[in-house]
């Protein structure tokens, strides 16, 4: 069926007919996970249409801005600093992708035992599936794990790449270099971008980004009431919107839904009955549309109450110090508050675990489901870990490996409804 | 409403992937117990097995529960896992039971119970069948011999010989080679049932073995697995009179008491 916005598609060299397929099965997709279910925030018809739209008009407005010279930058991580890249008046936009689709494509060149993650972006962009890939000046990668470490050199064939040196341990030497690869991407923004970064362009684009982590924040405090005004499915997704939806329009929106969410919580309304099991997921991200396992718990009468993870709290938990008067002071507090996150690439990572756990009881969850990814090796070694730390603090962790596939939904819901009749 | 505690009775239903068991309690205890295989019509041969069976709470369980629930709408049906019914029904058989392991068609479960019997901890297969009682089906046929009699067999052996594949596929194709070799089948039948015991063994290992250990499901029944596991643990495992009905047992032990 010819859709609205496929000359713009085609100027971006999509394969049309596999992304109406790409489409219609996320609509589907959607319409079983999300449109579901009862009872559902007013403010969630603002991501519902985002979502319907994310490869439309988000995508139109991309090229508008483009069109009167702006720049669009994509990223795979948490730890590329978004601030640079507003401060040069530029666009950062997420691109992990988490559908199966472009599978077959990537493995042509990466190996089969690779993360889902990793063969979902590069088999978006062989595919020619993704129109954020496709509207990107610059794709920045970063050296997290092994897995996109050498993704990326393959990735940089068919699209130009930048890499960050990310350091894997905390001392003082390795801030150096966090601070030198600063530096570094700050130049190249600005030379992709054509504009200098200034003391007051930096401390805008700090307040603004500030903003978006607070009122992520808020939502956090809100949905951790009992009963739980808001599924977890629902705040997975404005997470996941926050990578791809314009900075200030989406601060505002969440606003007003955090608004609504207040409403409902004094009036003790919840999406399911008061005292629904409170479980919480830790471990990898969840990009769009892999909403598998929150699906999965969710309808095994469970409610998710927080995300430990990099479209979660970690991406939201620590906010960049707005004290800094000069550009050099404020690189700084960029640098330090980026030196904090938990990702277990680094060696030791013993904050992720204290987190986890500090997590876990403010959030008073009957247990903890740790998500990883098939060969995901750093969350996978990890996951050990963190069930020593949760069950000495008397809280159970159920471990689950799985990818985007959908052939292992009946074992998940076996293991996940096990695990909630366990913490009753 | 006229109370007929008396005669109330109580039914759990473990559809598997191989076999349907029906498990009927009343105040007094078991009153029935019948087993059929799940065929590809589970439905129509939880029906059969239902039978006369009128009103009165059914707790359906194995990875059938959901379907059989909205299925059979007219009574009044609940759902529970098959980690929590295997737990139950190995707990209400042997109250002392800490470790309940079963190997059924399709997967395998390690549980492992706290002191007052709830469940605290458990491990599961990933999605594939191999260490399964699918995995010595396949094999039993591969070597011709009755499944009902394979571990029997197996004991026969003289020698023990490591197939080193689990999966089922490869390991056949192992097995194949190694008669090619003159291998003794015997020998053979004893490397496979030593491969599924070595599985199971880390499983039990990562969940923690604590005694008594309770070994259900349909593998159970198999001397040869029961032999090799009481080896390798240094210890013996309980097997149930009838393994294959702890999980139904278990699930109509819920209804009856809640959990």
């Amino acid at each position: 069926m010819p859709n609205i916005h496929d000359a713009m598609w085609e100027k971006l060299n999509l394969d049309l007919e596999a992304h109406a397929g790409l489409l219609e099965v996320l609509g589907k997709f959607y319409g079983d996970i999300y449109m579901s279910q009862q009872g559902r925030l007013k403010g969630m018809e603002y991501l519902d249409f985002v979502l319907s739209e994310v490869h439309g008009l988000r995508i139109k407005e991309l090229q508008d801005a483009k069109a009167s010279g702006k720049k669009v930058v994509g990223t795979f991580c948490v730890f590329v600093p978004e601030e640079i890249v507003l401060a040069a008046g530029g666009i950062q936009v997420g691109l992990c992708a988490g559908a199966e689709i472009g599978k077959g494509e990537a493995e042509k060149v990466l190996p089969r035992n690779t993360c889902a993650l990793i063969k979902s972006f590069v088999g978006f962009k062989l595919a020619k599936l993704c129109p954020f890939i496709e509207s990107c000046d610059l794709i920045v990668g970063e050296t997290t794990c092994d897995g996109k470490k050498k993704a990326y050199e393959i990735f940089s064939e068919y699209s130009p790449v930048y890499v960050m040196e990310i350091p894997q341990m905390k001392n003082a030497s390795d801030r150096q270099l966090w601070k030198s690869e600063l530096l570094r991407f700050k130049s190249q923004v600005e030379e992709t971008t054509g504009n200098k970064i200034t003391a007051d362009s930096l401390k805008d684009a700090i307040h603004l980004l500030n903003n978006r982590r607070r009122v992520l924040q808020r939502l956090n405090r809100l949905r951790a009431a009992d009963p739980g005004p808001i599924s977890g499915r629902d705040a997975l997704l404005i997470n996941q919107i926050s990578f791809y939806d314009d900075p200030v329009r989406f601060t505002t929106k969440i606003g007003e839904l955090c608004d609504e969410l207040d409403e409902r919580v004094k009036s003790g309304t919840g999406i399911a009955p008061e005292g629904t099991t409170r479980l919480m997921l830790s471990g990898c991200p969840m990009a769009v549309p892999n909403w598998k396992l929150p699906y999965v718990i969710e309808s095994s009468g469970a409610i998710i109450v927080g995300e430990e993870s990099c479209i979660g709290t970690r991406n939201t938990r620590d906010l960049v110090d707005e004290g800094g008067r000069t550009l050099d002071d404020m690189l700084d507090s960029i640098v330090d508050r980026y030196m904090r996150i938990d990702c277990a690439c680094f060696t030791p990572n013993t904050e992720r675990l204290d987190n986890i756990v500090n997590m876990a009881l403010d959030l008073n969850v009957k247990g903890v489901i740790h998500y990883g990814l098939s060969f995901c090796q750093p969350y996978a070694m990890e996951a050990f870990k963190v069930e020593k730390a949760l069950t000495g603090a008397g809280i159970p962790m159920l471990s689950i490996e799985t990818d985007y596939s959908m052939e292992d939904v009946e074992q998940l819901k076996t293991r996940v409804e096990a695990f909630i009749e366990m913490t009753r | 409403m006229k109370s007929r505690s008396k005669d109330q009775t109580v039914a759990g239903i473990d559809i598997g992937s191989r076999s349907i068991e029906l498990v009927v309690l009343n105040a007094d205890g078991i009153l029935r117990q019948l087993k059929t295989p799940t065929t590809f019509d589970p439905l129509g041969q939880c029906r059969r097995l239902m039978g006369e069976l009128e009103g009165g709470r059914v707790i359906a369980t194995g990875y059938g529960r959901k379907l059989f629930a909205e299925s059979f709408g007219q009574m009044d049906v609940s759902t529970i896992t098959e980690i929590q019914a295997y737990a139950l029904g190995a707990r209400f058989l042997h109250p002392e039971a800490r470790t309940v392991l079963d190997i059924g068609g399709q997967d395998t479960k390690v549980i492992s119970l706290s002191e007052t019997g709830k469940v605290f901890k458990f491990e599961m297969n990933d999605r594939c069948a191999a260490g399964t009682g699918k995995f010595l089906e396949f094999m039993a046929t591969a070597l011709q011999v009755p499944l009902e009699s394979f571990g029997e067999y197996a004991l026969r052996s003289d020698r023990r010989i490591a197939i080193s594949s689990m999966c089922t596929v490869f390991a056949e194709s192992e097995a194949t080679s190694l008669m090619a070799r003159g291998e003794r089948p015997e020998n053979i039948a004893m490397g496979l049932h030593m491969a599924i015991v070595q599985r199971t063994i880390a499983m039990l290992r990562r969940v923690g073995v604590s005694a008594p250990v309770v070994f259900a499901g349909g593998v159970a029944h198999n001397p040869c697995v029961v032999r090799l596991l009481e080896e390798q643990l240094g210890q013996p495992v309980i097997v149930p009179g009838n393994p294959d009905m702890v999980g139904a047992l278990g699930a109509a032990i819920c209804g009856k008491n809640g959990f």
